[in-house]
């Protein structure tokens, strides 16, 4: 097994009464990406937030167990939050370009931490541009507001600005589920060329994308892991009648 | 004719109806006005003060309505957008966990919103009393101030609330705070709501008689600080159209059409302004 980036003992999360998330227990390997699969409303997507503590904002929301990053519990820590969330570059299910050109919206990251020097954002505005192919399609209008792109090209945009302010840890939620197959394919493509330096988390109920992308699988069904291992692993050989089914596409 | 069609033809002549009886009589405010105004808005109308008193003298104009209406409101609107706009922020970004307590203050908010304003005046004039100030520009702002700080506090949160989740989500993500957050993308994605909430403030602080009535007074001239009273076109038109003497009466005209005027440049500007800053709103 390799090093875990992120190790979760016991999590529980409530909304109201509703119990969301039961007894988590799981590793997040580092530098590969793990895949949270299941079918709506199974919690994916809350057991994501929980991980950069997004569930905050929300009164209703109470949270116990332990998220270790690094040997940091991040649930009960006292260290700033915003360090913690700077950790973790979010990819929302839709893009979410921030009001301003395009430019900023990569530059944005950057000044909040203090940097602000023309030349070194320019530099790493083209940096960050390049590394989701999406510099040629800008390179010319880095000024124009970021909602004018195209939606695939604003979700490009969001993984670069993420990358921008320097993560270790991607979470994207659904990523493509709003893209044509061109650009998932492209942000599929970026993910296989990041986990050299980040580790991914990436939450679907695409099948075919998890069996293309994912080196761990999480599976859940109704706020539960069923399963989890390496994919070769969870893709030819499950052990749980639950997963063997959702495999087949017997429900869903 | 079957009754499908008689329905439809008689909610047809119902919405014909309504939308006649308020044009029409919209249009007849506008041309009564005009009709009575426009014949005495000379040059002297606007370029001076009144002389020998704006009760009963017949020559002069209302330069010193006009300037002090518009002292008093661009100093109000100042003043509720200084406090107004951190309010409206704050509710919307960094309360956001705390949804009863923000719901409440909304709710006060639309209350205050309600209250007539010459309870603000008289709120305003027992302040007065107490601090044993007079009737002055000053007094006269503090209370127009309280007056539309609920107008202006909604009227920005109400676009605020729209911020769509996901983009508090991502600025958090990006590793700001909360008010980065609010200053820097919250604020820049509502501008033309905000913008709105401004003006439209700026013009309930214009057009409104009551809330100073009691607190600024009236004079003759054009105040040189915030410690002497000052004349405002509302009043203009309120002392001046109960005298006897026609020409007094022309200068409560003349002022009606001034204020109408700035109530129309306001509201075009505001619709130019909110299109000009939309530009690098997300259409989410």
């Amino acid at each position: 097994m390799d090093k875990a980036k992120i190790t979760i003992s016991n999590l529980n999360l409530y909304y109201g009464k509703q119990h969301i998330l039961k007894e988590i227990n799981t590793i997040i390997p580092e530098r590969q990406i793990t895949v949270i699969m299941g079918p709506s409303g199974c919690g994916k997507t809350t057991l994501m937030k929980s991980l950069n503590r997004l569930t905050d904002l929300n009164p209703d929301i109470k949270v116990s167990g332990s998220i270790m990053i690094d040997g940091r519990d991040i649930l009960s820590t006292h260290d700033d939050i915003t360090k913690i969330r700077k950790m973790m570059g979010l990819l929302a299910q839709r893009p979410y370009p921030l009001p301003m050109s395009i430019y900023n919206n990569i530059a944005y990251g950057l000044r909040i931490s203090g940097r602000k020097k023309k030349r070194f954002l320019d530099k790493r505005v083209e940096h960050y541009l390049r590394q989701v192919n999406l510099w040629e399609e800008v390179k010319d209008r880095l000024r124009d507001p970021a909602g004018a792109l195209s939606i695939g090209q604003q979700q490009r945009l969001c993984l670069a600005r993420g990358l921008a302010v320097d993560p270790e840890i991607i979470l994207a939620d659904e990523p493509t589920s709003a893209l044509d197959p061109i650009s998932s394919q492209t942000i599929e493509e970026k993910f296989n060329e990041l986990k050299s330096h980040y580790t991914i988390v990436l939450v679907t109920h695409i099948l075919r994308q998890a069996r293309r992308i994912a080196d761990y699988v999480i599976f859940m069904y109704l706020g539960e892991i069923i399963e989890q291992g390496p994919a070769k692993e969870f893709f030819e050989n499950p052990k749980e009648e639950i997963t063997r089914n959702y495999l087949k596409g017997a429900f869903y | 004719m079957d009754l499908r069609k008689t329905e439809e033809w008689f909610f047809r002549v119902l919405m014909f109806l309504s939308t006649m009886v308020i044009a029409v009589s919209l249009f007849m405010i506008i041309f009564s006005v005009l009709y009575s105004g426009l014949p005495h808005l000379t040059w002297e109308m606007i370029s001076s003060v009144p002389k020998g008193g704006f009760y009963f003298g017949k020559e002069g104009g209302i330069l010193n309505a006009i300037i002090g209406s518009l002292y008093l409101s661009l100093g109000a609107t100042l003043l509720a957008f200084l406090l107004g706009l951190p309010l409206a922020l704050f509710l919307n970004v960094h309360l956001i966990r705390y949804r009863k307590l923000v719901n409440g203050v909304r709710f006060v908010m639309d209350l205050l919103w309600g209250v007539p304003s010459i309870v603000y005046g008289a709120f305003g004039f027992t302040i007065m009393v107490f601090f044993g100030i007079r009737a002055s520009l000053l007094a006269g702002i503090i209370t127009v101030t309280l007056f539309i700080i609920p107008i202006m506090v909604r009227g920005m949160d109400e676009v605020l609330k729209s911020v769509p989740r996901g983009l508090l989500e991502s600025s958090l993500s990006l590793g700001s705070t909360r008010s980065e957050t609010a200053y820097r993308v919250y604020l820049k994605q509502s501008i033309p709501g905000v913008i709105t909430a401004v003006l439209l403030s700026f013009g309930r602080a214009i057009g409104d008689a009551a809330s100073i009535l009691f607190t600024t007074g009236y004079t003759d001239y054009i105040p040189t600080s915030l410690s002497q009273p000052t004349a405002t076109l509302p009043l203009a038109i309120f002392f001046q159209l109960s005298s006897p003497i026609p020409e007094v009466r022309e200068r409560a005209y003349a002022a009606a059409v001034i204020l109408m005027i700035i109530i129309l440049i306001i509201s075009i500007s505001s619709r130019f302004f909110s299109k000009k800053y939309h530009k690098n709103k997300i259409n989410f």
